[in-house]
């Protein structure tokens, strides 16, 4: 049985109109004068978004940065691949937008899951963001006056995202990556790449530091601070085919997890309407195409069941544009969640296309007709050549097939209103945090989160916390870091010393099918009791039949990744314990017991309108359940529509 | 599309930068011409595990052509035959049945091997961090739109700014220069406005810092361009060379 707590977790959430709480918030913290901030050193793991314009937006304060990733560059972060672009409520398009609005559409886009005040102050800061990067150079399109373009992302009824091309998170990245390497270059920043984290060090119940492996000298080493900065990204790969990076995974923010850490809602993973569906099992990873297509792409599928004609030569009437039908109002633009689901209803229903059924049609044929080829190829040119690559087919003569792939991770570590984990002086950000998007991340939202909070939030809340905080010296040496680095040691030799027959790789399919199948888009309790015992007897043969050749002290990709696949194989209990445990649907967490008569989602708010924050008690126990509970004094909870 | 292919890998093995590398052969059978190049040698290094030999050692990461983690140097071209295709955007669909393919780590002094077909690129990240940025603290920025800039500037500024920071320009370079890469970074930024400010002095700095990590010079082969999975053209190289004796007599 699990452990409920209640009125454990203090969200620091400011009172005061919503409007205000930031500013007054902001009035109210403690400053360090720049003489002092230069006697503090700050840990910040993962250059992503989040990551990046955390450490140089701390270094241009003063503050002496040291910044870890495990690729070779900080610029190749995951960030880099977000395609279609950022909102902000800039209303340049004079299409009614406002900061209230782009903070009402992400709460209900979130399906009444994320925490008011914080949303409200991420719609606050947005606009900040877009000037921050125009200044840095960031090309995005413009208009033939000069000034900024916009599009439509899904969820929303106004046109508020700001993008490059189909690759805006680069091009964001790449911004943040120039800052940070200029205080590379100042001094203020160390750089740490191929460097993984894998531990946190907690001295006197605060962070203290952590434990890395150099990923080219297989080299342990102890990095103490003042306070850490965890900007490591989502845990999608749990699924093993998402499409995420091969290299992002969930160890740090589970080994903070296991020094007492908080997990926020962990079942809340996105899966996003609009990828490559899945060719064959030697497949290795998911490709995404930009929601933004959904803009000018219709989404149909046969009216007949296993019709196996071309899609080109099925007439119009014989075609079930089924989003348009299902939500006049939104049409191709509902949210992801509903996108998604109504992709696998039709497919579950046998009018799914492609080899294997498992797909749908997304067709530009009355965009190109309408604006031309030229047109499209401006707007999603890359995207076009991207999905020919991979599929052999040219999407502008033939529609796209497209299925729903797991994409992006709501849940994530707790954090309060200033972003402090349960763990005092450790700080979440971006992906690797639960707050922001509930149960379900609107298009175009990841990228204005984990900049806000490098950027705006989190120099302001650091500060405070240091401020208010007297903190003994430490070193590398002190009994707690030698201990972390013998523990690390000793799991790395513990997974060298399993010698077995069977492949981390093989190992880690079958966590994903089984995670797919019982805690991925559909869910039910029998189901997700099923995936709990399997993924129990999976662990138990990870540490009984893996095979990772080489030795520690060296360059070993190998071992690398079965220690990610180890702490997937714990986390994924930890989902679906979560996801067992929330008797209800809410945005991307479906489970088929509670639905609408028309299979929409029907949620709980009598009880659960709440944030699932779980403690960690040992592997395989039952982890306590702290409740959050969730007011919503601005929006009223309602049931979402998008018809 | 059904047919699998059989194929014979050369692939470069080498334990260590200090250690001798050389070729090892292997055959691998059945493999779909749907899978990826580096889904290939995932299978590849399955069996190579099932056979107890190390797996071998290749960077990559978001598999989707956009991060510049992944770069082999295939039968002699980087990324492979095709153009504008990163490695992992390359597919096997490309190959013939019984093909022979070599793959190699990218080759350059600049680069040194840090083991089988990974290299030591951090000489990129030190030419950026020796100016390829605008000097904008958090905080400081008007309104966005008090910048205007041409929609054909910007489009062309993107152009440039598309670099994923590879290294194909310098491994398909006979000389092993990196002016393609520094001329993409120069490019976008003396292009915009916002760059401006800075434009003689990040152009100095650049171009030193490039000399001093041992990159060779440009003799205008144009291999870089026809390398570059993102399309970056050499005009940008001229763009530089121009932006650096303005900056070098002004």
């Amino acid at each position: 049985m699990v452990q409920v707590k209640e009125g454990t977790l203090d969200s620091k959430v400011p009172d005061g109109p919503i409007t205000e709480k930031w500013d007054r918030r902001r009035n109210e913290l403690k400053l360090i004068s720049p003489t002092n901030k230069r006697k503090f050193e700050i840990i910040v793991v993962g250059t992503g978004l989040a990551g990046a314009s955390a450490a140089a937006s701390l270094a241009e304060l003063g503050y002496n940065v040291k910044a870890f990733c495990i690729q070779d560059s900080p610029r190749r972060a995951h960030s880099i691949a977000a395609q279609g672009g950022i909102n902000a409520a800039k209303n340049y398009p004079n299409d009614g937008d406002s900061i209230w609005r782009l903070f009402y559409d992400t709460v209900k886009g979130g399906d009444f899951r994320s925490r008011e005040a914080n949303v409200y102050r991420l719609a606050q800061v947005s606009n900040h963001i877009i000037d921050h990067c125009v200044a840095q150079g960031v090309p995005f399109a413009r208009e033939y006056g000069g000034l900024l373009a916009n599009r439509t992302f899904g969820g929303a009824l106004v046109s508020r995202t700001f993008y490059c091309r189909g690759q805006t998170g680069q091009q964001l990245l790449l911004g943040a990556y120039s800052a940070l390497m200029r205080q590379v270059h100042l001094g203020k920043v160390t750089l740490y790449p191929r460097h993984e984290m894998l531990d946190l060090i907690v001295v006197n119940g605060t962070a203290r530091g952590i434990i890395t492996r150099d990923l080219i000298s297989g080299k342990l080493e102890a990095h103490t601070g003042h306070a850490v900065l965890l900007c490591t990204g989502g845990y999608g790969n749990v699924f093993y085919l998402s499409t995420n990076a091969k290299a992002s995974n969930v160890t740090a923010a589970w080994r903070c997890h296991k020094r007492g850490a908080f997990f926020a809602n962990p079942c809340f993973t996105q899966i996003h309407p609009t990828c490559i569906p899945v060719s064959g099992s030697y497949q290795s990873k998911l490709t995404l195409m930009s929601e933004s297509l959904r803009n000018d792409g219709r989404v149909w599928v046969p009216k007949k069941k296993g019709d196996t004609r071309h899609p080109n030569d099925i007439p119009e009437e014989e075609r079930d544009y089924y989003l348009e039908r299902r939500y006049p109002a939104y049409g191709n633009m509902v949210p992801r969640d509903v996108a998604s689901r109504a992709a696998k209803e039709r497919c579950d229903a046998g009018y799914g296309v492609g080899s294997t059924g498992m797909a749908v049609y997304l067709d530009f044929k009355d965009a190109l007709q309408r604006d031309g080829v030229d047109v499209i190829r401006s707007k999603y040119g890359n995207l076009f050549d991207m999905y020919l690559k991979i599929t052999n087919e040219n999407p502008y003569e033939v529609p796209m097939r497209i299925y729903p792939a797991v994409h992006y991770t709501m849940g994530g570590l707790w954090v309060d209103y200033h972003l402090q984990s349960t763990i005092p002086g450790l700080f979440v950000l971006g992906e690797a945090n639960f707050s922001d998007h509930g149960a379900n991340r609107l298009g175009a939202s990841a990228l204005m989160q984990g900049l806000a909070d490098g950027y705006f939030i989190i120099p302001y809340t650091l500060g405070d916390y240091l401020a208010a905080t007297t903190l003994e010296p430490v070193s590398p040496d002190d009994a707690a870091f030698q201990d972390g680095i013998k523990e690390a040691e000793g799991r790395l030799r513990k997974i060298l010393d399993v010698d077995g027959t069977e492949s981390t790789t093989s190992l880690h399919r079958q966590l994903g099918q089984i995670m797919w199948n019982h805690c991925g888009m559909a869910r039910t309790e029998q189901g997700l009791k099923e995936a709990r015992d399997q993924i129990r007897e999976l662990r138990e043969r990870f540490w009984t039949s893996v095979r990772v050749l080489g030795g520690p002290q060296t360059l070993n990709q190998s071992l690398e990744y079965a220690g990610r696949v180890a702490d997937f194989l714990e986390f994924a209990e930890l989902m679906v314990v979560d996801a067992l445990h929330r008797k209800e649907s809410c945005g991307c967490h479906f489970r088929e017991e509670y639905q609408t008569e028309d299979n929409e989602a029907l949620r709980d708010d009598e009880n659960f309108c709440y944030v699932a924050a779980w403690e960690f008690h040992g592997v395989g126990e039952d982890p306590t359940l702290h409740k959050e509970p969730l007011t919503f004094q601005e929006v009223p909870l309602t049931t979402r529509s998008y018809k | 599309m059904s047919d699998t292919l059989n194929l014979t890998l050369k692939v470069w093995r080498q334990a260590g930068p200090d250690q001798p590398g050389e070729f090892r052969v292997y055959q691998l059978s059945d493999v779909s011409p749907d899978m990826s190049f580096l889904e290939m040698l995932d299978v590849l290094n399955e069996q190579l595990l099932a056979q107890g030999e190390e797996p071998v050692a290749f960077d990559h990461d978001c598999r989707e052509g956009i991060c510049g983690c992944c770069g082999l140097v295939i039968n002699g071209q980087p990324h492979g035959p095709l153009r504008e295709t990163t490695t992992c955007q390359l597919y096997m669909r490309h190959f013939k049945d019984g093909d022979t393919i070599v793959i190699e780590p990218w080759r350059a002094a600049a680069f040194p091997v840090v083991k089988d077909l990974i290299v030591d690129r951090t000489p990129l990240d030190r030419i950026i961090a020796a100016g390829g940025y605008v000097s904008v603290n958090t905080g400081q920025a008007p309104d966005g739109n008090a910048i205007p800039v041409p929609q054909e500037v910007a489009e062309k500024a993107l152009d440039a700014a598309a670099c994923i920071g590879c290294g194909a320009c310098v491994a398909a370079c006979k000389n092993a220069s990196a002016m393609l890469f520094v001329s993409a970074k120069v490019s976008h930024l003396a292009l915009l406005p916002q760059g401006h400010p800075e434009r003689k002095k990040r152009v100095l700095s650049m171009v030193s810092q490039m000399d001093a990590e041992g990159f060779g010079a440009c003799t205008n082969t144009y291999e870089c361009e026809a390398a570059c999975p993102e399309g970056v053209s050499i005009t940008n190289i001229a763009r530089l060379n121009r932006e650096y004796f303005k900056a070098l007599f002004a």
